[in-house]
């Protein structure tokens, strides 16, 4: 399968209730998969397109609101389009999953893989005081886990969860292996678990109200006060990453998605010319593994971290790394993947020999 | 065993759908495998390309800039990816349309007519399993009975009625690879 396929196929099997859309390479194999799959027959599930990404976003919300589990996917320029409407989802506390299958930019730029919305997603993107959980596949596999992860991120903490894939991982084919099917939530099994979703006022209970809108700043304060304990949490909580071959590593590279795996070539490389390297792949973008990166500072002798970007998590790393090592950026843009090659010679060049 | 292949063409040659084939009968015979395409403007019409990674273990990168195998069916990819196949790997090549013809001294170099072959079968579609099969025979990574399997998995039901024509073609295709320049 296709990486946007499996995200796809996975999505519905993770129980969703609502995919709303807008097509856009390449990523549009997620929303034609869900058409000629009918989820409609199989589980009830609703697949729309939309008349922009602007209105996809905003049947999220509403979506959202009702406390069902939707979700929307783009790709970069789409991704800017929806700023607004994930801005107020996350101001006013509601799960979702949002897929952003990163092309190169700025504008409308290239339809090939980068890495450059690594700021919007970690962030912002949109206005205020808000994270999104950021999580980065690094293979279809991943494409296919973080769909039902996502959502049940999302729902623990009623909040936009992205799923930060690329170009590459969107298109291409690996082995996968898929959940079975969970159950939709049925609407008594929504008012109970999600006791604050606009599910229709009863007698006991006063009305649901959601919105991002709070005039009172006293009452805003608290709430962006409350928003910043749960993105706390979050941090403390939720961190994932994935470590290889750095229990002996002298020099690493930290490295998401696509570019993981490359690095991944590029460690068997270096250890092949005899360089311990290895390699710290970050899951969660936001969370950042903050701590694992800085603990391992202390252990190496340099750091590269590989972006198709111009430098963009590197300021993570040496927010985590402070001064210890030698932190330095390599990456490609406009679409263009490095080889694992030049990811050996940019190691030689920026951090042993440099 | 890992074994990575560039199958590179014009679009509309059945070069995706052929990677595709190749990586299916891997999955049916449980090995590990990338499928990575080129994507966009250019299939259409212009030059479309594949990578295809066909591994025992799991596999690292699924993109790369060497392979094992390049497999070459019009002169803009020749002249793209004849430097990138590793020293002593092999060059697979449909001479038709072909104006220069790959020079270099450190790999083994094969001929296919596929196009010849296809038409000469009255199934010009099938032209991408006579190359399949070349490439088979010379690197079985991959058995026949799981190449039928994946032949099932990849075409449309529609088409199943085809898969003796293609599997025709692939033995067709391993009759008539030729060796042009083989390394000692």
């Amino acid at each position: 399968m296709k990486g946007n396929e499996a995200f796809a196929e996975a999505a519905i099997r993770a129980g969703a209730d609502g995919y709303f859309g807008y097509p856009i390479t390449p990523q549009s194999e997620v929303m034609e998969y869900l058409m000629a799959e009918k989820p409609h027959e199989r589980t009830g599930m609703v697949v729309l397109q939309a008349e922009s990404e602007v209105a996809a976003i905003n049947m999220v919300y509403g979506g959202a609101a009702c406390g069902k589990r939707v979700l929307t996917s783009s790709s970069s320029p789409g991704i800017s389009l929806k700023q607004e409407g994930i801005s107020y989802i996350a101001g006013a506390e509601l799960p979702c999953l949002i897929l952003n299958v990163v092309r190169g930019g700025p504008g409308l730029g290239t339809i090939q893989p980068s890495q450059s919305d690594y700021f919007q997603s970690t962030k912002g993107g949109g206005h205020g005081d808000y994270r999104m959980i950021v999580l980065a596949p690094s293979s279809v596999q991943e494409m296919a886990d973080f769909a039902g992860l996502g959502f049940d991120l999302a729902f623990k903490y009623r909040n936009p969860v992205m799923v930060l894939s690329d170009g590459a991982i969107g298109q291409m084919m690996e082995k996968v292996e898929l959940e079975e099917q969970r159950p939709r939530f049925t609407e008594e099994e929504i008012i109970k678990n999600t006791p604050w979703a606009t599910t229709g006022k009863t007698k006991n209970r006063e009305r649901n109200i959601i919105t991002s809108l709070n005039l009172d700043s006293a009452k805003q304060e608290q709430h962006n006060i409350d928003l910043q304990k749960k993105y706390k949490l979050i941090q403390e909580k939720e961190t994932r990453y994935e470590l290889i071959n750095c229990e002996d590593a002298e020099y690493l590279i930290v490295a998401y998605g696509t570019s993981a795996r490359l690095s991944q070539k590029a460690v068997d490389l270096l250890r092949n010319q005899g360089i311990k390297a290895g390699l710290l792949r970050p899951i969660t973008l936001f969370p950042f593994p903050t701590k694992a990166i800085s603990e391992l500072a202390d252990r190496v002798k340099g750091i590269l971290t590989v972006e198709m970007s111009a430098g963009q998590m590197v300021e993570d790393v040496k927010l985590a790394v402070g001064c210890r090592v030698k932190v330095e950026h390599f990456g490609r843009m406009g679409g263009i993947i490095p080889s694992p090659a030049e990811v050996v010679e940019a190691m030689h060049k920026k951090i042993i020999g440099g | 065993m890992t074994e990575e292949i560039i199958i590179a063409g014009f679009g509309g040659q059945g070069v995706l759908s052929m990677g595709k084939i190749l990586a299916y009968s891997g999955v049916m015979e449980n090995k590990e495998v990338s499928w990575m395409p080129s994507y966009g403007p250019e299939m259409r019409g212009g030059t479309a390309n594949v990578t295809v990674i066909i591994s025992d273990e799991r596999i690292s990168s699924p993109i790369i800039s060497s392979y094992d195998t390049a497999i070459i069916l019009n002169q803009q990819s020749m002249d793209k990816f004849e430097k990138s196949v590793k020293p002593g790997g092999i060059l697979i090549y449909d001479p038709n349309g072909i104006t220069r013809h790959p020079e270099r001294k450190d790999i083994n170099i094969y001929t296919i007519e596929a196009t010849d072959e296809a038409s000469k079968m009255g199934l010009t579609k099938v032209f991408n399993m006579v190359v399949l099969g070349g490439f088979l025979k010379l690197k079985p990574i991959v058995h026949a009975e799981y190449i039928r399997k994946g032949l099932e998995k990849s075409l449309p039901k529609r088409h199943h009625n085809m898969i003796p024509d293609n599997e025709k073609a692939i033995g067709r295709g391993m009759d008539i690879i030729e060796a042009r320049q083989l390394l000692n």
